[in-house]
């Protein structure tokens, strides 16, 4: 008998040993017991145990996300398993690799309602990239292999393995990674060299140039920010990004047009409409970024770089697709760019630069401080500046104070920006931040936050707490669910049905109840001494912002408007029309 | 922007493996595609292959994404539309029960005769049929049972597979 003959638990801790993890999100139950003890046989991997197992898989998103790496999930049968589904969507939502091990009921019980069983890969089907029921220890350990090549080739994306509890106790043979490949799922990861070209002349022909990226160029790792900051300078083009993507060109550079999308900017948006060749790069024309399809930057040619076919002419017919990992492509691109003797004209560029500056000038993030209560704005302005110069890793809930962040607090890099993009769920921001925080352990990690959405996975300041990681809470209370407000005043006639929320605890007194610092902002004049000290507490912290709960969100495009449609301010403000538009 | 909603016969080779045809159809369900028919067989026992074939409809945009979604399903070996990978052949087996006496009963049998059609079980007062062939043509034989007693139906959905002598 040879020495790789170990109980399936063994089996599971030695596979995800080998696969390079050090960090298990997670929490115990009758079907995970034998992998828990096999847990606490050892001290490779460490544990993390949290709240709630939403708060684990949030967790894992942090980690991956703030890493590269994939996070790594334990949770129990049944509502161990059901309560990580929305985690496990999230991820899904936003290509983010996760690997979700899930306790059940012993196979011979598989079926028969037994306690705390739930169907799992039933359940997680749809909101997983793959999936697998483990019903014979000797697949145990190539199963996981397989997941965490799964979850992270390709377009990432989360994993579940089912694993009966007779199976994690059965003796079975332990196969080590590399000796395990996958039959039929192997992703494309160079482009077509002759897309490439035509892309790439498609370019050179332009007169009105836009670079459009996103997640997918976190998702490629950082060589592919580096890779698209290099092409963007280069070519001298315009750049903008969604919300998934920030971080992948530096923000201080002036060729960046800021966010684009609903929430995006006037010379971002307007860019998008009036291009005549846009490059989208790792970026999947989500609705948001699209708004009304038929309006959709009707007179542009367009190229998709992106890795998984699917993504490409999904909502918008494209004229050049480039199916490769954008790191891969991009390399090509500039090959290709540098060895082409032509280049585009010079003067049509340069007068969509000066276009490009006027939509600039018009300012369309400006806001008023003024003497009454705190603008959001403004505390992130504060935050910003604090942050200044520092290496500081940024998660969010989802809400208005979720845009704000996106518009006010610049990145440099990618991989320190931590959002729920895909599916918007409210309570992500603090787990992820304590996901980021273990894989950063001195790094300083903020969360902006809404009160609505802290509430909703509030409990894991005690995981913070207990596993001292000293996430920073920057919350913007403006004590309504802002962002229904915004949409209720704005579109449904100012009726604001359930979207203010009474009763709210007391952040600061709640705070202290975990054991975490709880500060206080009421007043603009109050705000940087609050702000250094959140950011000077050696521990976690809840700084409540009191801001006011009147602000909106702008500019903004409603769903499913056209850019001429958007909204640039509280009423006077003017809405662009296609008339503004003339010049492209 | 082409928006002419055609049928499509897919092909789709997987890992005959626990819950693949519920991936498949969880797919169809989920993103709202339509599915006119689908049959399902393993077809290398050694490999542990089955072969789905599938017939759906959809504007050139939603059938290139059709197929770019069961490509991206992890037990997928290969995806090939038949309808313009080049010629193929489609067949459809049906079973058809017909009840019926006297003129009725003798009508049926000319007519299954016409079209082809075996019988493969009878009794004093009905037939089975079993009939291949293309979906027109067993609708067509369906249709005039109707009048001389049709009781039951039970089809395949449509098999298919390309002319020449190439693989998938
Ligand atoms: C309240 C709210 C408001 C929002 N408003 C906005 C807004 O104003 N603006 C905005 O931008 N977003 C907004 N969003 C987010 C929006 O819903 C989408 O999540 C986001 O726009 C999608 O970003 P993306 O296109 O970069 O795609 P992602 O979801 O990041 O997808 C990445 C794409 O890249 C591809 N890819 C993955 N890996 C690679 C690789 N290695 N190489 C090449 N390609 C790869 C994938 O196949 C996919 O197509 C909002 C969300 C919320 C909750
Ligand atoms: C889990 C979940 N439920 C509901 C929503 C819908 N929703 C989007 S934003 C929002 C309000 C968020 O309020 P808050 O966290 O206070 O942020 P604010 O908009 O006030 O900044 C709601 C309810 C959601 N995105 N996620
Ligand atoms: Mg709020």
């Amino acid at each position: 008998m040879s020495d790789a003959r170990m109980s399936g638990s063994r089996i599971v801790l030695r596979a995800l040993e080998d696969q390079g993890v050090d960090i298990i999100f997670g929490y115990p139950g009758g079907a995970v017991l034998p992998l828990y003890d096999a847990i606490f046989q050892q001290n490779r991997i460490r544990h993390v145990l949290v709240r709630h197992e939403q708060g684990a898989t949030h967790m894992a998103e942090g980690y991956a996300r703030s890493t590269g790496k994939p996070g790594v999930v334990l949770v129990t049968s049944g509502p161990g398993a059901t309560n990580a589904v929305t985690g496990l969507t999230d991820a899904m939502m936003d290509s983010i690799p996760v690997v979700c091990l899930t306790g059940q009921v012993a196979t011979h019980l598989i079926g028969n309602d037994a306690f705390q069983e739930a169907d799992t890969v039933g359940i997680t089907r749809p909101c997983t990239k793959h999936n697998y029921l483990v019903r014979d220890v000797d697949d145990l350990a190539r199963v996981i292999h397989e997941a965490f090549y799964v979850a992270t080739s390709g377009r990432p994306g989360p994993v579940v393995v089912d694993i009966p509890k007779d199976v994690s106790v059965a003796e079975g043979e332990y196969v080590p990674p590399g000796t395990v490949r996958h039959k039929t799922y192997r992703p494309r990861l160079k482009g077509d060299p002759g897309a490439i070209e035509r892309a790439v002349k498609m370019l050179i022909s332009a007169k009105r140039p836009i670079v459009y990226s996103g997640g997918g160029v976190v998702n490629s790792g950082p060589s592919a920010s580096r890779l698209l900051t290099e092409f963007v300078r280069l070519t001298g083009f315009p750049i903008t990004s969604t919300v998934m993507g920030l971080g992948c060109f530096p923000a201080s550079d002036p060729q960046w047009l800021g966010m684009l999308g609903m929430h995006g900017t006037y010379e971002a948006n307007l860019a998008m409409a009036g291009c005549d060749v846009m490059v989208a790069v790792g970026a999947r024309f989500d609705d948001r970024i699209t708004g009304r399809l038929d309006e959709f930057s009707k007179g542009s040619r367009k190229i998709h770089i992106d890795i998984d076919p699917s993504s490409i002419n999904k909502n918008v017919p494209v004229d050049v697709a480039v199916v490769g990992d954008c790191a891969h492509v991009l390399e090509d691109m500039i090959g290709v760019w540098k060895s082409s003797g032509v280049r585009p004209d010079a003067s049509s560029v340069e007068d969509w630069w000066n276009q490009i500056d006027t939509w600039r000038g018009r300012d369309c993030l400006r806001y008023e401080q003024g003497d009454g209560p705190i603008k959001p704005q403004y505390a992130l302005e504060r935050l910003r500046e604090r942050c200044e110069g520092r290496d500081v890793y940024v998660t969010t809930d989802v809400g208005q104070h979720q845009m704000w962040a996106a518009q006010f607090l610049p990145f440099e890099k990618p991989n320190r920006w931590m959002t729920s993009g895909g599916l918007g769920t409210m309570g992500y921001g603090l787990p992820a931040a304590i996901g980021v925080q273990i894989a950063h352990p001195g790094a300083p990690v903020v969360c902006v936050s809404g009160e609505a959405s802290l509430l909703m996975c509030i409990q894991e300041l005690s995981t913070a707490v207990q596993h001292r990681a000293p996430v920073k809470v920057f919350l913007l209370n403006n004590r309504y669910m802002g962002m229904v407000r915004q949409w209720q005043e704005l579109l449904h006639g100012g009726r604001y049905a359930e979207s203010y929320m009474d009763s709210l605890p007391d952040f600061v007194r709640l705070a202290e109840s975990f054991g975490v610092t709880g500060l206080r902002a009421t007043e603009p004049g109050e705000l940087d001494k609050v702000v250094e000290e959140m950011m000077a507490v050696p521990g976690p912290v809840i700084a409540d912002i009191r801001v006011d709960p009147d602000e909106n969100c702008f500019p903004m495009i409603p769903a499913g408007s056209a850019h001429y449609d958007m909204l640039l301010g509280p009423n006077g403000d003017t809405e662009v029309n296609e008339d503004g538009l003339a010049v492209v | 922007m082409d928006t002419e909603q055609r049928y499509h016969t897919i092909a789709v080779l997987v890992d005959n493996e626990a819950g693949v045809l519920a991936r498949v159809i969880g797919l169809f369900s989920g993103r709202g595609y339509n599915i006119e028919s689908l049959t399902v067989a393993e077809v290398d026992t050694e490999e542990k292959l089955s072969r789905i074939t599938l017939v759906t409809s959809g504007t050139p945009m939603v059938i290139e994404q059709i197929k770019a979604q069961l490509e991206r399903l992890v037990p997928v070996h290969k995806v090939s539309d038949l309808t313009v990978d080049g010629p193929s052949v489609e067949r459809e087996l049906a079973l058809i029960k017909v009840r019926g006496s006297g003129e009725k009963r003798v009508e049926s049998l000319r007519i299954a005769d016409i079209f082809r059609a075996r019988v493969v079980d009878s009794t004093a007062d009905s037939f089975v049929f079993e009939m291949t062939g293309s979906t027109e043509k067993l609708d067509a034989f369906i249709e005039l049972m109707k009048p001389l007693g049709l009781v039951d139906v039970s089809r395949t959905g449509v098999v298919a597979i390309s002319r020449g002598a190439g693989p998938m």
